[in-house]
């Protein structure tokens, strides 16, 4: 089977500096994977890169069989890629219910005039969002806030309703930019059986940065690890975990 | 078809008992109505600051006055033309600006609305020049203008409240956001540009049509301010506060003549305290409903006995809540 | 001739360039354009004109000194009273916009109803002569302004780059959250900034009110300035002293050989291509949204 996301050899630098080197790596369906590594290793950038937010200096990046190296961003979002923010990015003074909503904007195949007379197909179109945006809001546990303003929620909720915003775009592919930012140690439990839950649902495969290494090693099938732009190490968590360069870019990195 | 709505028009005047300084004002309105909505889909909705549209409404008006004139084109075709044309114009002005950062953009269409106005001095065999161009039909009576803004409104409206106006709602928010779930940032921005100068546009014929002489000056970067200023009194985000800001802001001079002199002083005033204590003007991020109305109204007491302590409250600015400060709106809306 | 034109051409771009490096430090700080300068100039000239007049036998140089005074406690005003509130509330930056249009409108109807809109004069004058250089003839007035300027000029340069308070400035531009960490304060460093751009519109206001008029709307000169530090990139000082000395060049010129109607339309037109050819002016960095 093909693999979901390739990235092979891509490069970006900024200036003098190489925020990534060299990097490539493959995400097999359904499986979820780590990118870990201190402050400053250019996690970000990878995600960046993906979604089109920075074209690669070199390299290429293959989603789904198709070339999206540089692709622009919505292109990427529309072809299937859902992303959430490491400083969230909500539509904060929109409904809770508007911010899913507005995610599944490809849904919404009707033209002007439809919207301006209100057709049968606007209607019905308007409807299939609204029920699909409380379907996600149900699976992600804010059904009841659907009203409320999004900046209004406490962060845990906030972060929720971007991975449901996200994955309102129907995506085979999912990044997440540290999800656990932020939350203690039951919190980031529950983020654990949260992800796992989403993925099997809806049968998708996860790329995730993070920095709780408890969460990488109970979610992520595989892991990547990086230090200043360069891959240091890949494999399994357990692997990793005792690769002594991973150990000394983790304590005397920063 | 001029003679049918002039009737109807002479109609409803006696029936209303207004003369036509009061029809007057009515149809100023109306023009002020309908380039404030396009102003306010453009900066409520999408954050887009243009200080071109005065620009806008000049090609309309320039545009239907000549094709009423020297090629005798139906006066509603004309406006329909015209309108069109002022968005064609923003078309491809956008297409080439809107890939601007925020102030580089701002400038661009700053200058837009200057070339403009120094273009139709210039050319004086196709517009007359500074002296102005006469002789236009007097298409815009009351009705008419009324019902244009009507239409204008409504279009507006479902235009707001379909996918278009949540996509454009979406940019304001975060652009980043908008882009990473799939809206083609750059796309829909245009679009908001393109309705806005449409909006301009058809203001403009309207416009155009009452008065039946129009001077360059007439649409100069203060009316480009007035009209933001317009939108911002009445409240970014809001369609109706919109309509609301542009009745008051043209009324209230009539009323008050003898302040006339102060007015734009008032309005500047206006709008830096709007834009410092409730940004979000008077109906800002959500529309004028009757239900509200009356709610507030039965809260009124308790709402003035704790008037005082609010005002307090904005002007000693302890209350560090940016949530509170940024939608000031919500606390009006009688649920306290 | 040609040269005549070129030295009006630059000494009207120096006095852009006192308005458009206000501009830039200020957009540099803050990312966004104070409309209300140009008015601030116009307060400059007006208060001048008003202690000169009143106060007959008080020295123009004095007189200027509190007009310069005069404006940059407006600027400073509009910082500490409504520009800081409007950041604190975490507003975004087009709200900090539309309250310097507002002021804007605000100086200027105030300066009409209290000083009607007729045109004034300074009762000091430079002597209308000229000099003569070769068999060119310069205006008296052109080059002092473009002596004091050019002073002036090379005054903020060495702040910017050679002091703490500079220093400070730099740092808030690059990065507002590490500059506070660092224990830069920043909104005392912003105001003062304030102070500072206040005080060279006052300058530029005097040198325009001295060259032309002084009349309400003015201030407009305010736009010119404003296109200056955009063809030079916004927040860039060295940018925008380039920017203006080119724009007032060119109006200069066209107005010259070309026509003075044309004169406006040439100058945005002229922004529109620039900008298109580059999005960030001359000297502006790109910088970019990250997420």
């Amino acid at each position: 089977m093909a693999p979901v996301l390739e990235m092979k050899n891509v490069e970006k630098h900024f200036g003098g500096v190489r925020a990534i080197d060299n990097f490539s790596v493959t995400l097999e369906q359904g499986k979820i994977h780590g990118l870990i590594g201190p402050n400053g290793a250019g996690k970000t950038t990878i995600f960046n890169n993906i979604t089109g937010i920075y074209a690669p200096n070199s390299g290429q990046i293959i989603f789904d069989g198709k070339d999206i190296t540089g692709s622009a961003p919505y292109k990427v979002a529309q072809l299937g890629i859902g992303r959430t923010f490491q400083n969230i990015r909500l539509f904060s003074n929109l409904s809770v219910m508007d911010n899913v909503i507005i995610a599944s904007n490809l849904d919404a195949t009707y033209n002007m005039a439809d919207a301006f007379v209100k057709t049968r197909k606007y209607r019905a179109r308007e409807k299939h969002l609204k029920e699909k945006a409380l379907n996600l809001l149900e699976v992600v546990g804010l059904s009841d806030k659907a009203g409320e303003r999004a900046s209004s929620l406490p962060y845990g909720h906030q972060r929720k309703l971007e991975i449901a915003r996200a994955m309102a775009l129907d995506p085979k592919l999912l990044l997440l930019d540290e999800p656990a930012a932020g939350m203690n140690a039951d919190e980031s439990a529950e983020l654990v059986n949260f992800v796992r839950e989403i993925k099997e649902r809806f049968d998708i495969t996860i790329l995730m940065i993070e920095h709780h290494m408890d969460v990488v090693t109970n979610l992520c099938d595989h892991v990547t690890v990086l230090n200043f732009g360069k891959t240091i190490a890949v494999g399994t968590p357990e692997e990793v975990k005792s690769n002594p360069e991973v150990i000394k870019a983790y304590l005397g990195g920063e | 078809m001029l003679d049918v709505l002039q009737s109807i028009n002479n109609f409803l005047a006696n029936l209303l008992h207004l003369n036509s300084y009061q029809q007057g004002i009515i149809i100023l309105i109306c023009v002020n109505i309908i380039a404030v909505l396009g102003m306010s889909v453009l900066t409520g909705f999408t954050r887009l600051f243009s200080f071109g549209n005065a620009g806008f409404m000049s090609i309309g008006a320039y545009a239907a006055a000549i094709l009423t004139t020297r090629f005798n084109v139906n006066f509603l075709l004309a406006i329909v033309l015209a309108s069109a044309f002022a968005g064609l114009i923003a078309f491809l002005l956008g297409s080439v600006t809107l890939r601007l950062k925020g102030d580089y953009f701002l400038i661009t269409c700053l200058g837009f609305g200057e070339c403009v106005r120094v273009l139709f001095n210039y050319t004086k065999n196709l517009t007359g020049g500074s002296a102005g161009y006469t002789g236009i039909p007097g298409y815009s009576s009351m009705f008419f203008s009324v019902a244009c803004t009507i239409l204008a409104f409504y279009i507006a409206w479902r235009f707001i409240h379909s996918k278009y106006g949540r996509n454009l709602t979406s940019i304001r928010e975060n652009e980043v956001a908008a882009e990473a779930v799939g809206i083609n940032v750059y796309r829909f921005k245009r679009m908001s540009f393109v309705f806005s100068a449409v909006y301009a546009g058809w203001a403009g014929t309207l416009y155009a049509g009452y008065l039946m002489y129009i001077v360059p000056s007439s649409f100069n970067l203060t009316k480009s301010c007035e009209l933001i200023t317009t939108t911002v009194i009445g409240g970014l985000g809001s369609l109706t506060g919109s309509v609301l800001g542009a009745i008051i802001v043209t009324v209230l001079p009539e009323i008050f003549r003898s302040m006339a002199e102060y007015r734009m002083l008032l309005y500047g005033i206006a709008v830096v305290l709007v834009i410092m204590l409730k940004p979000s003007g008077l109906y800002g991020y959500k529309e004028f409903s009757f239900k509200r109305m009356i709610l507030w109204f039965k809260n009124l007491p308790q709402n003035m006995r704790n008037l005082p302590k609010k005002i307090s409250a904005k002007f000693s600015g302890k209350k560090a809540d940016p949530q509170a400060a940024d939608n000031g709106g919500s606390q009006e809306g009688g649920q306290s | 001739m040609f040269l005549q034109q070129l030295v009006t051409g630059i000494s009207v771009g120096g006095i852009y360039a006192l308005l458009a490096t206000g501009y830039s430090l200020i957009y540099s700080l803050l990312d966004f354009s104070n409309w209300a300068h140009g008015e601030v100039a116009m307060i400059g000239a007006y208060v001048a004109l008003v202690v000169s007049s009143s106060l007959g036998g008080m020295p123009f140089v004095l007189a200027s000194m509190i007009g310069i005074a005069g404006a940059a406690i407006v600027s400073y005003l509009n910082e500490r009273i409504a520009y800081r509130r409007i950041r604190h509330n975490n507003s975004p930056n087009m709200f900090l916009m539309i309250a310097a249009m507002g002021l804007s409108t605000v100086y200027q109807q105030a300066a009409n109803l209290i000083f009607t809109g007729k045109y004034r004069q300074f009762d000091f004058r430079l002597p209308v002569s000229t000099v003569q250089i070769g068999n060119t003839y310069l205006g008296v007035l052109d080059l002092a302004s473009l002596v004091i300027t050019a002073v002036i000029l090379v005054g903020l340069i060495f702040l910017i780059n050679k002091t703490q308070f500079g220093l400070n400035v730099r740092a808030i531009a690059s990065n507002p959250y590490a500059a506070k960490v660092l224990g830069v304060k920043v909104d005392r460093s912003v105001a003062s900034v304030f102070l500072l751009a206040g005080g060279l519109a006052g300058v530029a206001g005097i040198l325009y009110g001295m060259k032309y008029n002084i009349f309400p709307t003015m201030g407009n000169v305010g736009l010119k300035a404003f296109i200056a530090s955009v063809i030079g990139g916004l927040g860039s000082v060295p940018g925008a002293i380039v920017g203006a000395i080119v724009l007032g060049v060119i109006e200069t010129l066209v107005s010259a050989y070309v026509s003075s109607s044309l004169r406006d339309f040439f100058s945005f037109a002229l922004l529109i291509v620039l900008l298109l050819v580059k999005p960030s002016g001359l000297f502006g960095v790109d910088v970019q949204d990250k997420a």
